[in-house]
């Protein structure tokens, strides 16, 4: 049976130096930076704030609301199905469709107040192993419960979108040891919408 | 003398394993720092920290000074000002003699340390010795240079072009011609410095009883130097917008005004807009990091309505406290609060006066505003997370691919 190895990751923020004044910005911008950049704003909430309730889950929802307050297009991009995904590229390309789309409506885009605007980011990721090792179902359960939390959040977040394969880590090994059942309801979660603490909680109760 | 492992039960083992593990990583590496100054300011502050916390988790870590006298100083001061945006007079003589210095510095100077981590403009130019050396440079800025004026920035610039990268302390800071590749590194507090420390409710009780200050009845307190940056007069306004309602008793606290005209000025306006109120009470405070503990950990709210700020770290010891915390958005306030969720922002006086009410009503709102704050804090502005940032970026100089696996 293979050994699954629980890895960690952390990340340095690197900035751009670009920014947005309004919808217009943002949304040509978006179209052209590298994909870390997209990684980093539709996934940096989950990290810094894994402690509140999972709203707001984007940086761009969140500065649309915030500082922008164009509610019903803030609710648009707060509510891309992020999990349906399977590269950020995708992501991005829905991202902007939504703004494109609001644009073309002549709906509000003015420009925000000076010192407001959207600044892009990215993020370098290095991944640190943690020296947990589970060999079997009943080892991986007790060492899910205390991993670091980055520990899940690598494994389920960074693996799939980043790391482009079509399963995060845990669904791949659970097929691996023949664990097709529980891989599957893993796979149902979306874990986009729950903090992270509580994604351990939803994946423990899987493995009974 | 500061200790990594007495973090341990605030972050928690395995932040401090990561440490552990990144400084290992570095080993067989020289780390050396470069300011301009041993003592005195926030810069040297982080720097005498910095270096034994590095050294503990294996990176031979050093720290050298650039020398200079008072004429490259008194350029350096005004280059840190046009840097803030002050309009300064320059000549050719200045960049002459800045240049001129940094060149004799550069002579005497072992440079030769495999990673060059180079603070603030003052020793900028040294980089000129990168190509001879061929090892790695970092300049790290600390100063906000949103305002900067061109002329300086157009100088420096020259000089950070030849960096392996460089680091800023906030978005807003970074610049998009700049060709060498931008870090964001956020300040931090210490959690177990006097300023930040856990206090025993005795020491509490003692200062609070000192200045004869009611704890029977809510405090709201901002801690900051007499400045009208600070808005002090403004919070006298909000307080007595809210006054009217609910009864409460406001602290104003702070030091550094005595050898600043202005600030004695600022300093006795203030005192002028209290008039009799005896439940305001303004502190004019010596330095003194157990007291300004005291006085957040005893008060229920704290407000930091600056107009202007830096990064503002005093929201950060604020919520590290565990205190509700209403500031204003400016400068590096809106990284340390999500509105909402970890305190308020607000943008003026009525503002500012709504949403205290609203604390002193919603007690359990307060608290869970107050709880997420310690929470964000925790994760993201403390002296740890600043050091793995910092094993990060001179990691990231080796390694340049977009995710690297240890």
């Amino acid at each position: 049976m293979p050994e699954f190895e629980f890895k960690t990751e952390i990340h340095l923020v690197k900035l751009l130096g670009i920014k947005a004044r309004n919808i217009r910005e943002l949304c040509e911008t978006l179209e052209s930076v590298p994909l870390s950049s997209v990684y980093y704003h539709t996934h940096k909430f989950l990290k810094q704030h894994h402690f509140l309730s999972p709203e707001p889950p984007n940086d761009f929802a969140y500065w649309v609301n915030n500082t922008l307050n164009i509610r019903m297009l803030a609710e648009k991009l707060a509510s891309v199905d992020t999990v349906k995904f399977s590269s950020l590229e995708e992501l991005r390309l829905q991202l902007c469709a939504i703004m494109a789309e609001w644009l073309k409506l002549g709906m509000p885009a003015n420009d925000c107040a000076a010192g407001d605007e959207f600044h892009f980011m990215s993020c370098q990721t290095f991944i640190l192993p943690t020296g947990h090792k589970a060999a079997n179902l009943s080892e991986f359960r007790e060492k899910l419960k205390i991993v670091d939390i980055n520990s899940i959040y690598f494994h389920i977040f960074e693996a799939r979108l980043r790391l482009k394969k079509n399963q995060n880590d845990f669904q791949s090994w659970l097929m691996e040891i023949g664990e097709k059942e529980i891989a599957e309801k893993l796979g149902n979660l979306d874990p986009y919408n729950i903090t992270l603490e509580n994604l351990r909680k939803r994946v423990l109760g899987l493995i009974k | 003398m500061i200790d990594i492992k007495k973090y341990e039960h605030i972050t928690g083992k395995s932040a401090i394993d990561e440490l552990y593990f990144l400084g290992e990583k570095l080993k067989g590496k020289k780390v050396k720092n470069i300011n301009s100054t041993a003592v005195g300011g926030g810069v040297a502050e982080i720097l005498t920290k910095m270096g034994p916390l590095m050294k503990q988790v294996g990176v031979d870590a050093s720290w050298d000074v650039i020398k200079g006298d008072q004429k490259f100083f008194v350029v350096t001061k005004k280059i840190h000002n046009a840097l803030h945006g002050k309009q300064e007079p320059f000549s050719a003589e200045d960049f002459d003699y800045f240049s001129q210095t940094a060149r004799e510095n550069a002579k005497s100077m072992d440079l030769s340390a495999d990673i060059m981590f180079v603070h603030d403009p003052q020793p900028i130019m040294l980089v000129e010795k990168r190509e001879e050396l061929k090892n790695k440079w970092i300049w790290r800025c600390h100063v906000d240079i949103t305002e900067a004026r061109d002329e300086v920035y157009r100088f420096l610039r020259n000089y950070i072009s030849f960096y392996d990268s460089c680091v800023f302390s906030a978005p807003s800071f970074s610049k998009k011609d700049i060709t060498i590749p931008q870090v964001m590194i956020c300040p931090s507090i210490d959690p177990l410095s006097d300023k930040n420390r856990e206090l025993e409710k005795e020491e509490i009780d003692k200062v609070f009883e000192k200045f004869g200050i009611d704890r029977s009845r809510p405090v709201i307190t901002q801690i900051s130097r007499f400045d009208y940056l600070k808005d002090p007069l403004g919070v006298i306004k909000v307080y007595k917008l809210v006054k009217k309602y609910n009864d409460c008793q406001l602290i104003l606290a702070g030091g550094g005004a005595t050898d600043d005209p202005e600030g004695m000025k600022v300093y006795e306006e203030v005192k002028e807009s209290a008039g009799n109120d005896k439940d305001i009470h303004i502190l004019l405070l010596p330095q003194d990091d157990l007291l300004i503990n005291a006085l957040q950990r005893g008060s229920d709210i704290i407000l930091q309505k600056s107009l202007k700020e830096g990064f503002g770290l005093t929201v950060s010891e604020a919520l590290w406290k565990e205190k509700p915390v209403i500031a204003s958005a400016v400068g590096g306030i809106p990284l340390q609060i999500t509105h909402k969720y970890g305190g308020l922002l607000t943008y003026s006086i009525d503002g500012t006066a709504y949403y205290l009410k609203q604390l002193l009503n919603e007690p359990a709102y307060a608290a869970q505003l107050a709880k997420n704050g310690k929470e964000h804090v925790k994760n993201n502005f403390l002296i740890t997370r600043h050091l793995r940032e910092y094993l990060l970026l001179f990691l990231s100089v080796y390694n340049k691919e977009d995710v690297v696996y240890f």
